[in-house]
């Protein structure tokens, strides 16, 4: 298979002969950090239009279609009128926690993006823990919510917040068991090794029913977790508005609104990583030319084909159920998530020490 | 039986320490309008709800004083202007009771079909709107959907699709347009191959369900005290629909059934409502091919005169009860007329429901009194 190694090993070589090795680590950080950023800014363009689409193509209508072709560009204007406008800080407000906020709900995005393999010897940084850096920073993203309800000086900002503490804290609970599950049966926090133990399958196929389980909690839960619909309670506009980020404009919500999708983006890519085989392949069994078909179609195609189905099946949630209520919420996750995704777990270490999967 | 006297000791409760209070509009999402609610909060459950009116305030019965009696209808489609025909109908039957004209048959059909086909285009806007306060954005199209059939049919007959303007006092102001009875059937149609999807995308729903049932129980004493009407009342399992208890036009040679919920809450008051759009279909069917031949409007004079006396209606809206109550001193004008509207009533209501509830059932609430804010400032 085609691997992105080859262009990496190409520069890095370059760039040894050229600077000594100081300058050398500086300069492919910065090549590093100027390709997370373009993707970021690429990903959410994507991600703002698919979302319009796809609720455009659920309620039976066009969607954006007037700014280039069939509205693709659409999201590019919006982000150009968004970037002219004035970003206003209320008067009462908090004015360094305020202007803060959406920096660290950025900032806490893009540092997720560094474990995931996005093809085939193509990852930032393979740490070891990839696994629990990702629940354990995106944790932080809460604190950018409760900084930004609490410094706003808005009633409606703060029960947004509130709301938004009570959820992701509870929520990242059965998050974290359900990804344990794969973890258990991989034996690896290392993301790499997640999507190298998939080689033969995928851990939804040969994972049997807890891992079919953990799937379903993980994919509930991170949903809660990205506060979007159903469970988009921080923002519940028929009841708070806009909740956390009522008081924000300009390009300081367009931060929030960016973070939110990548949030998204980096859950599916987790999702897909973890449960659906990463950039691995579908391959059955023996069927050499049927796997050599696959192996034939790019890694990468692979990996976003992926992570974009998963997206699309959180905008569907987001597009056709109403929203949950609060003390409804908690229910959900400390009386049924959180119970069964520990009795899961349970029940995926017995498969993994009884070696019950494939 | 909530007695008078809490309802006065409670609206002194003044706000205590911890206690938050915030003002949900009169620019608010939830409110669909310019209504203005003053909720006092502990933590996340509702204490009281004190609804502000008066920002939508047209001073329309003022207003009817000063037109004569064929102008004034027209004004009071802007009141309740989800159910426009209905209101004009109101006030067409009023003025025909006072003038003591009969009805031609043919007048009479028409103004039940086009009442029928205003309550269910109010109620697919209410089921879309509903939905969307509780945060589902879809049904809110599809609703609008079938809602659009209705208003171009309504739109080729009457000339207009929100405001029809089309009941004038002996009967209605033209004839249907020729394509009516064929586009109704096809509405029909429609509408019957829709519906599923109502009850797919929305009733069955689990997360609906558990928003909606046990929340904001009305009982019946409460429903017949606060002098609520229509879906609201009916939800609470009180009989209340004007069309059978007081039946005006034809509606009494009718077959139709009054709609009962016995469950008080916000479910039963949703599927009150569910239910009425197939009783209003059922009413068009029987309707559309038996049209009458004859006049579609009865003889009047040009300027009408009512005699001296008091003079009252009442026809069931989309919403509840509305009552046109004319006060004449013989004049070519109105001395005095009052509307019993049946969203203020409705709204009164709100913020006994809605003690101890949470702020997320409030909106459901709200959704559920099906509120009209100028309906209810008028």
């Amino acid at each position: 298979m085609w691997s992105f190694s080859h262009i990496a090993d190409f520069i890095h070589e370059w760039l040894s002969s050229t600077f000594n090795p100081t300058w050398t680590l500086i300069i492919e950080m910065v090549i590093a950090g100027v390709c997370v950023i373009g993707l970021f800014a690429a990903l959410g363009l994507v991600l703002v239009i698919m979302e319009r689409k796809v609720s455009a193509w659920i309620q039976i209508r066009l969607g954006p279609n007037r700014v280039g072709p069939k509205g693709m560009l659409q999201s590019l204007a919006d982000t150009l009128k968004l970037l002219v406008k004035e970003g206003m800080t209320p008067s009462g407000a908090d004015k360094f926690l305020f202007n803060l906020a959406p920096f660290i709900a950025m900032i806490v995005a893009m540092l997720l993006f560094a474990p995931i393999a996005f093809a085939k010897d193509f990852q930032l940084w393979d740490l070891n823990i990839g696994v629990l850096y990702v629940s354990a920073v995106s944790s932080i993203m809460v604190i950018s919510i409760l900084m930004a309800g609490w410094s706003s000086n808005n009633k409606y900002s703060l029960m947004g917040a509130m709301r938004s503490g009570a959820q992701i804290v509870s929520y990242e609970l059965s998050a974290g068991l359900s990804i344990l599950a794969v973890v258990v049966l991989t034996g690896s926090l290392s993301i790499s090794d997640i999507v190298m133990s998939q080689a033969d399958g995928w851990w939804i196929f040969k994972g049997h029913i807890p891992v079919i389980i953990a799937f379903i909690i993980f994919l509930i839960a991170v949903t809660a977790e990205t506060n979007r619909a159903p469970f988009d309670l921080a923002e519940a506009e028929s009841e708070l508005t806009a909740g956390f980020h009522t008081e924000y404009s300009g390009m300081k919500f367009a931060l929030f609104f960016l973070a939110e999708y990548m949030n998204v983006f980096i859950v599916c890519a987790i999702g897909a990583t973890l449960f659906l085989g990463g950039w691995m392949p579908f391959h059955i069994g023996n069927w050499e030319g049927f796997n050599h078909v696959m192996d034939w179609i790019p890694s990468s195609v692979w990996f976003f084909g992926k992570t974009f189905f998963l997206i699309f099946v959180i905008m569907w949630f987001r597009w056709t159920f109403p929203r949950l209520r609060i003390d409804q919420l908690l229910n959900l996750e400390w009386k049924y998530l959180l119970p069964i995704s520990m009795f899961n777990i349970l029940l995926a270490t017995l498969m993994a020490i009884m070696g019950w999967h494939f | 039986m909530y007695r008078q006297t809490d309802i006065i000791s409670d609206a002194q409760v003044s706000p205590q320490e911890g206690d938050l209070v915030i003002n949900v509009g009169p620019q608010h999402p939830a409110t669909h309008g310019v209504l203005h609610l003053v909720i006092t909060l502990n933590g996340e459950t509702i204490k009281k709800v004190e609804p502000h009116l008066g920002y939508i305030h047209r001073s329309i019965e003022k207003m009817c004083e000063s037109l004569t009696y064929r102008q004034f209808i027209y004004v009071t489609s802007r009141m309740d202007y989800l159910s426009a025909h209905i209101n004009n109908h109101a006030c067409a039957l009023c003025v025909e009771k006072g003038l003591q004209v009969e009805i031609p048959a043919r007048a009479q059909v028409i103004r039940v079909l086009m009442d029928e086909l205003t309550r269910i285009a109010s109620h697919e806007l209410w089921w879309g709107a509903m939905a969307m306060d509780l945060g589902a954005f879809t049904p809110f199209f599809h609703a609008f959907r079938e809602r659009e059939t209705i208003n171009d049919i309504m739109e080729e007959t009457c000339g207009a699709r929100l405001t029809m303007n089309y009941m004038v006092p002996g009967g209605v102001m033209q004839d249907v347009h020729p394509n009516f009875q064929r586009r109704v059937k096809e509405f029909i149609q429609l509408y019957k191959r829709k519906i599923h999807e109502y009850d797919e995308l929305v009733t069955g729903n689990i997360i609906f369900q558990n928003r909606m049932k046990g929340v904001g129980y009305l009982s019946p004493e409460d429903a017949v005290a606060y002098g609520c009407s229509g879906p609201v009342t009916r939800g609470s399992g009180v009989s209340s629909d004007i069309r059978k208890i007081y039946p005006y036009e034809i509606y009494d040679k009718l077959n139709f059934d009054e709609v009962l919920e016995s469950g008080g809450d916000s479910f039963a008051r949703y599927m009150i409502r569910i239910r009425e759009m197939h009783e209003s279909i059922k009413i068009i069917e029987q309707l559309i091919d038996n049209i009458p031949e004859g006049d579609f409007q009865a003889k009047t004079k040009a300027v009408l005169k009512l005699p001296k006396g008091e003079f009252y209606t009442r026809v069931e809206t989309a919403r509840g009860e509305l009552g046109v109550y004319i006060v004449s001193e013989g004049g070519t004008t109105p001395y005095r007329i009052k509307f019993r509207s049946p969203g203020f009533s409705n709204l009164s209501v709100l913020d006994h429901i809605a003690r101890g509830s949470k702020i997320g059932d409030l909106v459901a609430m709200m959704g559920t009194l099906d509120l009209v804010i100028p309906d209810i400032d008028r």
